[in-house]
């Protein structure tokens, strides 16, 4: 998954990075494939390298030596504000087949069954950032026909033009990267269609264990395994195997 | 030293946060979290405080759990390492202890509310949040004319730890600073814990390092370890097996109760709760200076 999201990054972009996994795939993509992409943390920093210790939340002290940019959080929305953030990353408790994330409440949210801790900068990420992926445990019960409430919004409904009617200036996600497989999106947005299928799953796996019924490209591919250098990369800014180990921290919802 | 602003964190929470207080804490998001403040509102047993904040790692989890929180205005609320809030789960889903009101933001709408209650407009509008729920669920977040109107939010009071300030309120923090500041101009009064209580020479060297006007500034509390387990540059790392801990033992009542008796109510202040943790082992030791600023105007 950490490699998978790292592909996103292109050279030279200004990240939105956010918390966890991202993390790993900023570093992942600084060392393989992206050195001069630029990272930014809603907590009020800026950087170039990848803090060079484990880091368990964007604000910890290693992430601040060395930055770029050590600010307030207002500055950093500025940028992103003003279209100046090329691709965001963003956590969800569940996503719908047309990219809306919920990370607020599961059920009525006067009474709800699952109060989630909210938004955080995610709502912000996917309305202004120019393309956005999220990353997510393939489970049923998280990729859902619709969300129940829109934290981050997607595609809103699905109709033609959503987020243009209602004024959202970024231009949405671009990708689901699940545990299972790779879901994005066409050009314009719309419906979630599977892209590739990640080693040792099947596209039957895949559509099993998908709330709705799943579109299949029709190059649909496997994906390519990780590379030495990212697995080396990987390896690297996570030792303990905090996010990325068997017990890892990788399917809740972070701020 | 205690005089003047300088007080005990007991003598600020008793002065200055009454129950029903609006409450700004964890403006700087990971680092830099009054936790020793946060623990003083639960042992004096405050209620019906209205927390405002951004994401408050675990912070406005506790102090909700303890009972003394009738409703927050914020961006996220849980656990950032290790994910759900359980005790915020507990008031929102069963009213356990007591029902919460819950202001759902942005960690960008919650720095606009303050940057309009700083400004003293009664809004500020944003191309954020437009197409999302929030503005179904928060009165506050007002849609008309293609923008998001964010009302003002202004807290009674912004709690705030930072590595050094002197006895006047004149504080220096660095690192990321979140919306520290807009918190504390939006406030009507600051409370500020410090790693280290220094002379106004070291704070006046370099003014652009203060935060607030020291005329916001009602107490000053030399509170070292006061943000642990959040970091503090310089200072502390952040105590991931604390928060580990944390999230654990609060997945029960039961549980939360004997946190809380442990880290809070069993330990009197600050001082004695830092004799408690291994302090040895967050504590930084490599210190990276800046290069001073030439302030020479002869």
């Amino acid at each position: 998954m950490v490699a998978v999201a790292s592909r996103e990054i292109r050279d030279g972009d200004l990240v939105f990075v956010g918390m966890r996994l991202p993390i790993l795939a900023y570093a992942v993509a600084r060392n393989a494939h992206a050195p001069n992409a630029r990272g930014l943390f809603e907590v009020g920093l800026m950087r170039d390298q990848p803090a060079s210790e484990f880091l368990g939340t964007m604000g910890d002290p290693p992430n601040v030596t060395g930055a770029l940019w050590a600010t307030r959080m207002s500055n950093v929305m500025a940028l992103m504000a003003q279209g100046r953030v090329d691709l965001g990353f963003i956590g969800g408790a569940e996503v719908d087949r047309f990219g809306n994330l919920n990370t607020s409440y599961i059920g009525e949210p006067s009474r709800p069954k699952v109060k989630l801790p909210g938004s955080g900068g995610g709502a912000d990420i996917a309305i202004l950032s120019r393309r956005w992926v999220t990353l997510m445990s393939h489970e049923r019960r998280r990729l859902v026909e619709r969300v129940s409430f829109i934290t981050s919004p997607g595609y809103g409904d699905g109709t033609p033009g959503w987020r243009k009617r209602n004024g959202l200036l970024g231009g949405g996600p671009v990708a689901i990267i699940t545990t299972l497989g790779v879901l994005r999106f066409s050009e314009g947005g719309g419906e979630a269609h599977l892209a590739s299928v990640h080693p040792g799953h099947t596209v039957a796996d895949v559509r099993a264990n998908t709330g709705w019924d799943l579109k299949v490209a029709d190059d649909v591919s496997e994906t390519s395994a990780p590379t030495d250098a990212e697995l080396a990369a990987s390896r690297r800014f996570d030792p303990e195997g905090f996010w990325t180990g068997p017990s890892a921290r990788s399917g809740g919802t972070s701020p | 030293m205690v005089g003047g602003k300088v007080v005990t964190m007991a003598q600020a929470i008793q002065r200055f946060v009454p129950d029903g207080a609006s409450v700004a804490m964890g403006t700087a998001l990971e680092p830099l979290i009054p936790f020793a403040a946060g623990h003083e509102l639960i042992r004096q047993r405050r209620r019906d405080l209205a927390l405002v904040g951004p994401i408050s790692d675990a912070l406005f989890d506790q102090l909700i759990g303890a009972g003394c929180v009738r409703r927050v205005t914020a961006a996220w609320v849980g656990n950032v390492s290790e994910g759900l809030g359980h005790c915020y789960r507990r008031a929102c889903e069963q009213g356990i202890p007591a029902p919460l009101e819950v202001h759902d933001h942005s960690n960008f709408s919650v720095s606009l509310a303050l940057w309009a209650a700083a400004w003293q407009v009664p809004s500020l509008p944003t191309s954020s949040l437009l197409g999302s729920d929030i503005l179904r669920t928060n009165p506050n977040l007002v849609a008309a004319d293609g923008l998001v109107h964010v009302q003002a939010v202004r807290p009674d009071i912004a709690i705030v730890h930072v590595q050094r300030a002197d006895e006047h309120g004149r504080a220096h923090a660095w690192g990321p600073l979140g919306i520290t500041e807009e918190a504390g101009l939006a406030a009507d009064g600051v409370i500020v814990s410090c790693e280290d209580l220094v002379d106004s020479s070291v704070t006046l060297s370099d003014p652009n390092r203060i935060l607030f006007p020291e005329t916001k500034v009602v107490a000053v509390v030399h509170e070292p370890g006061g943000a642990h387990p959040s970091p503090v540059q310089g200072h502390f790392k952040r105590d991931h097996a604390f928060y580990r801990d944390y999230a654990e033992q609060s997945r029960s009542v039961a549980g939360f109760e004997a946190w809380l008796s442990r880290w809070v109510f069993d330990v009197p202040d600050r001082a004695s709760y830092m004799k408690e943790i291994d302090g040895e082992a967050i504590r930084i030791t490599h210190h990276q200076f800046s290069a001073p600023a030439d302030f020479g105007d002869t």
